[in-house]
């Protein structure tokens, strides 16, 4: 043991070796690999002892900014962190902001001040705990409750069949935010269970995390619940109450609504200062910059005014905002709105960018723009975009923007952009092309470490488009390498009527969207009579992470990136599903931040997703179905050259990944 | 014999610390961190403590001239050097340092000036008497908390 070394931050395994990240030995919680943050070095050696005397691998920092960078380069490699909130360079809850938005790990403050103020300040950002200092050892001992709890509620906003002990880790990768980290942790855990009691079996298996589908009907009741409830007053606990669905949890529900919220801001308003446009709503919301939008050819398709049924006002505003807007710098995603706004598109409630919402993506350079076509409902999640632009910081920007170009008359092709703006998301989301909007992009996630922003991971609503496939889900979800969460695109939700095009959004690839082509519809008019007027005065929606932001996970990998059609991805569930919409490459405008709730509980968003697309697509449907769905061929053609400017469009499995996606280029 | 008789006068003098209430829970915590693998754990931490909080001392001593009396600062500086001190289980530093901060939130100059005075009081009170314990443990060598010789 190093005696007295305080400064600066190594790792001191008790057991000598690096422990490393997965190579915790099976008593767990032995190995629990924790990161102990606090300028007085006489407490960091105080703790560390502790710590290590309770066989936990520490490593501690003095300073926040180091950890920060411990952090992001060891995506997997902690488990929890515990921080102190007086530090000279950086406020501990503006640290423990930080990894909640970026890692999604459990953080526990501590401080000598115990006054019920600080301690409440720790609690609504969203820490998992607070000790009083000084700190006794056995108030360490237990705090790998948190770490299980955390995991706990990720895994439970998944299917719960994933929750099964065994899960397999490629299961994991889906869902958990933070993969590795899950993984790694499970593995262990898992190896674990084999010598320790059955319960830590069951634990492990609930760990895993499920993702919640919010499937059309179950965002159906959820709605129903709410509106039964009245909009104010529903909270996550009656909901899930009146919902009265087995294995939903109010943490699912807390996430699901927090998408929602901002699903409705953005419908109610574009008017809507505060609220993102983004997404669904059709209405000017901030198209802003959709003629911005790189290229987007949204407005070629917009101008198609075939792409689904915009109804003719939300064309005007799409074009209007797009005009107007010009270059809202990516994020403004002016989603038109479709009349039906059946691509809730939940956008990572950016929670943290509030301003970006307001802007209904038009400002700032939101890159991901996807403001789709004002033809094309696009249910750009502007939020999502102008949250990633504004936040400047890296937010997650888990804005998914769906952008589900409908192709074909009928269908509705709604651009989700999520931008999951992650701190670099920045540079993937830019260009959104309003056809992929999903922006989720995994490289935003995972870049700035933002691991579980993903969660957020955009619903790509996929709107089921009439048409067969009109509907181009472009929810991106990205798969962020670390957090597939990014979109919830269920993607179990047979993403209706996404054409092929889910996969083009994927990043990865591989979408298997589970659009199926069939006129997805269902789900869509569902809920357009959902979205349609449903002011979700969230203003920001920033699904609170705390919950577990993992949903996100992106599950990106291997779900369809678009046609998720669940689009209501609850933020946390969402991790999960969205992915179909945009694998991997959530491309989230720079600027977006999808949020997927950072801080503890901060974003909460992406998840929202809400793409129901039916189609069923294949993976590479995106592309495709642009071309076949749209009428106008042009107009996917553009789009799909955006995409595929990203990506290479074309191929199924896509790419739209929007890394490159420009949302300035979105030509709305 | 001596050294049974050193065993029992370094455990009175622990006693005394604790007793008289220059030390308090936290510093057992301490030494139950203690063990053959860093047999000196507690006193290299309470020589971090001294050598780390010199500073704060120092920074507060400067606050403390100033005129006026920058009270938020200072309450940052005690809040810093109170949570080092409870952390070795200072207990009377500990204690002064509390009547300082309700000074300083009652912008009291003059109680805060009188009070850093029997914080620093205090302070090298302490160090003194846990400078003497550890030499006598070591001079002991292995006792049941396994202090050991250098």
């Amino acid at each position: 043991m190093m005696p007295g070394s305080s400064g600066g931050s190594w790792k001191s395994s008790g057991t000598g070796g690096a422990g490393g990240d997965g190579g915790v030995p099976d008593q767990f919680p032995a190995g629990l690999r924790v990161l102990v943050v606090d300028d007085d070095s006489t407490c960091l050696m105080i703790l560390e002892k502790m710590l290590r005397h309770c066989k936990y691998e520490v490593t501690k920092c003095n300073r926040a900014e180091v950890a920060l960078s411990f952090l992001r380069e060891n995506k997997n490699g902690f488990d929890v962190v515990i921080s102190d909130v007086h530090m000279p360079d950086m406020d501990g809850f503006k640290l423990l902001e930080h990894i909640g938005l970026e890692m999604d790990l459990p953080v526990i403050m501590m401080s000598a001040d115990d006054s019920k103020s600080v301690v409440m300040k720790g609690v609504t950002h969203g820490a998992c705990d607070y000790l009083i200092k000084p700190v006794r050892i056995e108030a360490l001992r237990n705090i790998w409750q948190h770490v299980v709890r955390k995991r706990k509620h990720e895994w439970k906003d998944f299917d719960p069949s994933a929750s099964a002990d065994e899960q397999k880790q490629p299961e994991e990768p889906d869902y958990s935010s933070s993969a590795n980290e899950g993984n790694n942790w499970k593995n262990t855990k898992r190896r674990k269970d084999e010598d320790d009691e059955a319960d830590e079996r069951d634990e492990s298996s609930s760990l895993k995390k499920p993702r919640v589908v919010w499937s059309v009907e179950l965002h159906q009741q959820f709605v129903a619940a709410v509106n039964q409830l009245g909009i104010d007053k529903a909270v996550p606990k009656k909901i899930l109450e009146l919902m009265n669905v087995p294995g939903l949890t109010r943490e699912n529900v807390a996430s699901h609504l927090q998408k929602y919220r901002l699903y409705l801001r953005r419908l109610s308003g574009s008017q809507h200062p505060g609220g993102m446009n983004a997404g669904f709503m059709g209405s000017d919301a901030g198209y802003g910059s959709i003629s911005s939008l790189n290229g987007l050819d949204l407005q070629a398709l917009a101008a198609s005014g075939q792409l689904g049924q915009l109804p003719p006002q939300s064309l005007a505003t799409l074009q209007a905002a797009a005009l107007g807007r010009s270059n809202n710098a990516k994020s403004t995603i002016s989603v038109p709105v479709i009349d039906q706004r059946n691509l809730f598109s939940f956008e990572n409630p950016k929670s943290r960018y509030p301003e970006v919402q307001s802007q209904h993506l038009t400002s700032n350079n939101s890159s991901k723009q996807i403001n789709l076509l004002p033809g094309i409902p696009t249910n750009m999640e502007p939020k999502q975009f102008v949250s990633l632009h504004q936040s400047g910081h890296h937010s997650f920007g888990g804005m998914n923007n769906l952008v589900l170009i409908q192709m074909g008359g009928q269908s509705q092709v709604h651009v989700h952009s999520q931008n999951q703006t992650q701190s670099q998301a920045q540079s993937n989301v830019n260009t959104h092309n309003v056809l992929r909007q999903p922006v989720m992009s995994n490289e935003m996630l995972t870049r700035g470490g933002v691991a579980d922003m993903a969660p957020t991971a955009v619903y790509n609503p996929v709107v089921s488009v009439s048409q067969a496939s009109s509907l181009v889900n472009f929810s991106m979800n990205h798969k962020t390498d670390s957090c597939g969460t990014s979109y919830p695109l269920g993607g179990s939700l047979g993403i209706s009527s996404l054409p092929t095009a889910s996969s083009a959004l994927q990043g990865d690839g591989n979408l298997d969207t589970k659009v199926s082509r069939k006129g997805i519809v269902p789900s869509y008019d569902i809920f357009n009579d959902l979205n349609q007027n449903r002011d979700w005065g969230l203003p920001d929606v920033g699904l609170t992470f705390d919950q577990s932001p993992h949903t996100i996970q992106s599950g990106l990998d291997g779900s369809n990136p678009l046609l998720h059609q669940h689009n209501r991805a609850s933020g946390r569930d969402l991790g999960g599903h969205n992915r179909n919409l945009t694998s991997g490459k959530v491309v989230l405008p720079p600027g977006v931040e999808t949020r997927t709730r950072h801080n503890g509980s901060n974003v909460g968003q992406p998840r929202n997703v809400y793409v129901k697309t039916e189609n069923d697509i294949d993976g590479s449907c995106h592309n495709t179905l642009y071309s076949e769905q749209y009428g106008q061929d042009d107009l996917l053609a553009a789009i799909l050259k955006q995409q595929q400017q990203q990506q290479g469009v074309g191929e199924p499995e896509n790419e739209f990944v929007f890394d490159g996606y420009t949302l300035d280029d979105l030509p709305v | 014999m001596e050294r049974n008789q050193m065993h029992t006068q370094v455990a009175n003098t622990r006693k005394s610390l604790f007793d008289q209430g220059y030390l308090d829970d936290q510093f057992i915590q301490l030494e139950e961190l203690q063990d053959s693998s860093n047999p000196n754990f507690v006193e290299e931490v309470v020589t971090l403590y001294y050598r780390d909080s010199a500073r704060f001392l120092s920074n507060l001593d400067q606050a403390l001239e100033k005129r006026p009396l920058d009270f938020s600062k200072l309450d940052n500086l005690m809040h810093q050097f109170k949570g080092s001190s409870t952390s070795i289980g200072a207990k009377k530093v500990k204690t002064e340092c509390t009547h300082f901060r309700n000074y300083c939130s009652a912008r009291n100059a003059e109680g805060c000036k009188r009070t850093f005075q029997n914080v620093k009081k205090e302070y090298t009170t302490l160090r003194k008497k846990l400078e003497a314990y550890f030499q006598m443990s070591r001079q002991v060598g292995p006792v049941e908390t396994a202090c050991q010789a250098r």
